[in-house]
């Protein structure tokens, strides 16, 4: 089908194409290009970021793809068998002391966005604007855990008591 | 139904809720979703100019022993923003079943064959007016035990990016006429018709070759909004 556009508006906008499920295969289109070291390992400032994806009833989730944007770099991983994935990022510096997350799965029938905030930020977490918007008691949900192995974790909860915090824009 | 936190004028389409769809029950959110200031949609995307693409990425028809079983078929079609301007040099990626609706992933058990010859994967870079094409072969129905007699209707899983982080889709081409699409659940997640009509392909005399394959058109608009203003009364999303 050809692009479409709205019947009225004095902008007449393209319809968007709706999103679908990556579905159970996501593998075979997507496994070709992960690419999980946002920052060379090893280099300065480099940390790994660990994280498991489960569902709602804390199943894992082993077929879900993550990808994140820490502009200039991207990056993405897909979940192993026990729902996990792994990056080497290094901690945005300036402002936005934060990176972004699209989280995507069957069962999701569109992608999910989430922010990962960094433990050792207190003081910037504490005044950041987004934070502030989130209730006060699902905060702990975008600020990634200091991993004993001297990494980071961020756990991405779908549903349930500690869902995660997803957003719209 | 999936909620924007304090904004109860937007609405998602499709809904992460969407029953009819199993594999959702678990895994869609339920808490309100928290909105993003405007700040994010300005902050770029990532760029794929230099990614390693050949155009042979481009052809999923040749195997390693052969040509790959099935009804050859040019998937052509351009990915452009919402204002209708061309995403140039971005990689799109796709996947399917095979001609019998086989994958070849270790999770597909139907009983149907695969084909030495088709991997039903491929890639490439749109062109300078945002254009892609692929060769491929005509994905079959498969089964997916969603409810009793459950198929899929034929498609195409693609995966694009556009100039922006927030204009990243996923979604599946259709095919027209299909009879299965009114009874798919992940089809008809999209509730607006108007919208739905967006992913079925449209059958292309210009791309049709004489003697070798048929041609299907699909063009793809990607937004930088999740979630739009809804008017309850007209039913009809602005
Ligand atoms: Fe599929």
């Amino acid at each position: 089908m050809t692009a479409g556009r709205e019947p009225t508006g004095p902008e007449a906008r393209l319809i968007p194409t709706p999103s679908q499920t990556v579905g159970p295969y996501l593998r075979i289109g997507m496994e070709w290009m992960q690419a999980k070291d946002l920052v060379a390992p090893g280099s300065a400032g480099a940390v790994t970021l660990v994280g498991t994806v489960t569902d709602g009833d804390g199943e894992v989730v082993p077929d879900a793809v993550l990808e994140l944007w820490s502009p200039p770099a991207w990056g993405r991983s897909l979940t192993d068998d026990g729902g996990s994935y792994s990056f080497t990022v290094v901690k945005p510096a300036g402002a936005h002391r934060h990176m972004e997350m699209f989280v995507f799965a069957r069962g999701l029938v569109r992608q999910l966005l989430t922010r990962i905030y960094f433990p050792d930020e207190t003081d910037a977490n504490l005044v950041d604007p987004l934070l502030a918007r989130v209730p006060e008691q699902r905060r702990e949900t975008l600020i990634a855990k200091r991993d004993p192995s001297g990494g980071l974790r961020f756990d991405v909860r779908l549903q349930g008591p500690d869902e995660t915090v997803f957003f719209a824009y | 139904m999936t909620q924007v936190a304090g904004h109860p004028e937007l609405r998602l389409d499709p809904d992460y809720e969407s029953p009819e769809y199993r594999s959702s029950a678990k895994r869609a959110p339920r808490q309100p979703l928290v909105l993003l200031s405007d700040s994010l949609l300005d902050s770029g995307g990532p760029v794929f100019g230099e990614t390693p693409v050949t155009l042979s990425d481009a052809d999923l028809t040749l195997g390693p022993h052969g040509e790959a079983q099935g009804q050859r078929i040019n998937v052509s079609g351009r990915i452009l923003d919402s204002d209708g301007r061309p995403v140039a040099g971005q990689l799109v990626e796709l996947w399917q079943a095979n001609a019998a609706g086989r994958y070849r992933h270790a999770v597909d058990s139907h009983a149907a064959p695969l084909d030495p010859n088709f991997t039903g994967t491929g890639r490439c870079l749109t062109g300078p007016d945002g254009a892609y094409r692929f060769v491929t072969i005509a994905p079959g129905s498969y089964p997916w035990g969603n409810h009793p007699n459950a198929w899929r209707p034929a498609h195409l899983h693609f995966s694009v990016f556009g100039r922006l982080f927030t204009e990243r889709l996923v979604t599946q081409m259709y095919f027209p006429g299909d009879p299965l699409l009114p009874f798919d659940p992940i089809f008809n997640s999209v509730r607006s018709q108007r919208d739905r009509e967006r992913m079925v392909s449209s059958f292309d005399w210009d791309t049709t070759e004489e003697g070798w394959a048929l041609g299907y058109r699909f063009d793809i608009v990607v937004t930088g909004h999740l979630a739009t203003p809804f008017e309850e009364a007209s039913g009809v999303r602005r």
